[in-house]
């Protein structure tokens, strides 16, 4: 699995998320900044790491999601390439129109930094092939704003094809408001476009891959894609 | 020239923001606050075009960047051109 980690000025999770593809991949990202105009030659897999890209001036993610390099990344989703975004990353998604709707300040308006449970809510896409469907997973979240936002229509939609891939959810996978903690619509934590080869989530499933840190739960995701590129191949 | 986009949240869109200034107006004591919504403005000077292409230019703007009309929505005013000044008046000896 080759992959292309996006950096933006501002981000600051984009190594932690190199570790994360090296570890389970066993292949080195490369890194690319966000002026260059061309992804590597045969990347499989781009990625948009968290962090506060332009230091969330205007809105988050607005003007990282027109940055040069989000014009491959565009050509990249197209052709049916796999791009995931995480926290800072989905809002890019978001803001580039690769993904619908937004993600607005917490409900709680406050940044919030701790472990949530997630469920997972199928196993047959590139991205949760390495989890069982209603599978509870815990990763971390960090961020201020994460409340998924779209217009009912949409999110009728998101519902009705299957494209709502993690929510926020309690230890036993029962979605409750307390394990919702940012408010999100739906207690949506991660969506898929309708092709299904671009994901955005909050949560930081690259910083549970190792057992130093007390949980791998974030593993299946990174071992998923690597299945899915082996499986291609 | 002179332009001004005001940047407003859709009607019923959560605004967790503008919840919070309310609170914290309703604490100091400010009577007859009912509710906030936050909003943006930008002051833009044009150059080059005036008229309706600058407003053109504006909204273009907005479209593509000012504004996420998934849940915002935007006005734009321009600045009618300021009057030519009037030519000095002659010194008089």
């Amino acid at each position: 699995m080759k992959s292309a980690v996006i950096v933006f000025p501002g981000s600051n999770r984009e190594r932690d998320m190199a570790r994360a593809l090296k570890l389970v991949s066993g292949r080195e990202p490369a890194m690319v900044w966000h002026a260059d105009t061309a992804l590597p030659a045969g990347t499989d897999l781009v990625v948009l790491p968290g962090g506060f890209s332009y230091g969330d001036y205007l809105r988050c993610g607005a003007i990282a999601a027109r940055a040069p390099i989000m014009g491959p990344v565009r050509e990249h989703a197209r052709k049916g390439g796999l791009v995931m975004g995480v926290c800072n990353g989905f809002q890019i998604l978001c803001e580039a129109e690769l993904l619908p709707g937004i993600l607005q300040r917490n409900e709680r308006v406050k940044f919030i930094c701790r472990d949530v449970h997630l469920r997972v809510e199928r196993s047959d896409t590139p991205f949760t092939r390495g989890y069982n469907a209603g599978q509870v997973i815990r990763v971390p979240v960090a961020h201020g704003e994460g409340n998924y936002f779209a217009a009912e229509g949409t999110i009728g939609r998101l519902e009705a094809e299957g494209r709502i891939v993690f929510r926020y959810a309690d230890a036993d996978g029962k979605l409750d408001p307390k394990s919702n903690v940012n408010g999100a619509t739906h207690a949506i934590a991660g969506v898929l476009n309708e092709k299904l080869n671009v994901l955005g989530l909050m949560p930081h499933p690259e910083n549970h891959v190792e057992s130093s840190i007390g949980c791998t739960d974030g593993r299946g995701l990174f071992a998923g894609l690597v299945a899915h590129f082996a499986q291609a191949a | 020239m002179k332009a001004r986009v005001v940047v407003t949240l859709k009607s019923g869109v959560l605004d967790p923001q503008g919840k919070a200034i309310e609170g914290a107006l309703k604490s100091l004591g400010v009577a007859g606050v009912a509710s906030v919504r936050q909003g943006k403005v930008f002051d833009i000077e044009i150059e080059g075009v005036d008229g309706a292409k600058a407003e053109q230019t504006i909204r273009e703007a907005a479209e593509k960047l000012l504004a996420n009309t998934v849940i915002e929505n935007f006005k734009v005013e321009v600045a009618a051109a300021p009057p030519t000044p009037a030519p000095a008046p002659a010194a008089t000896s």
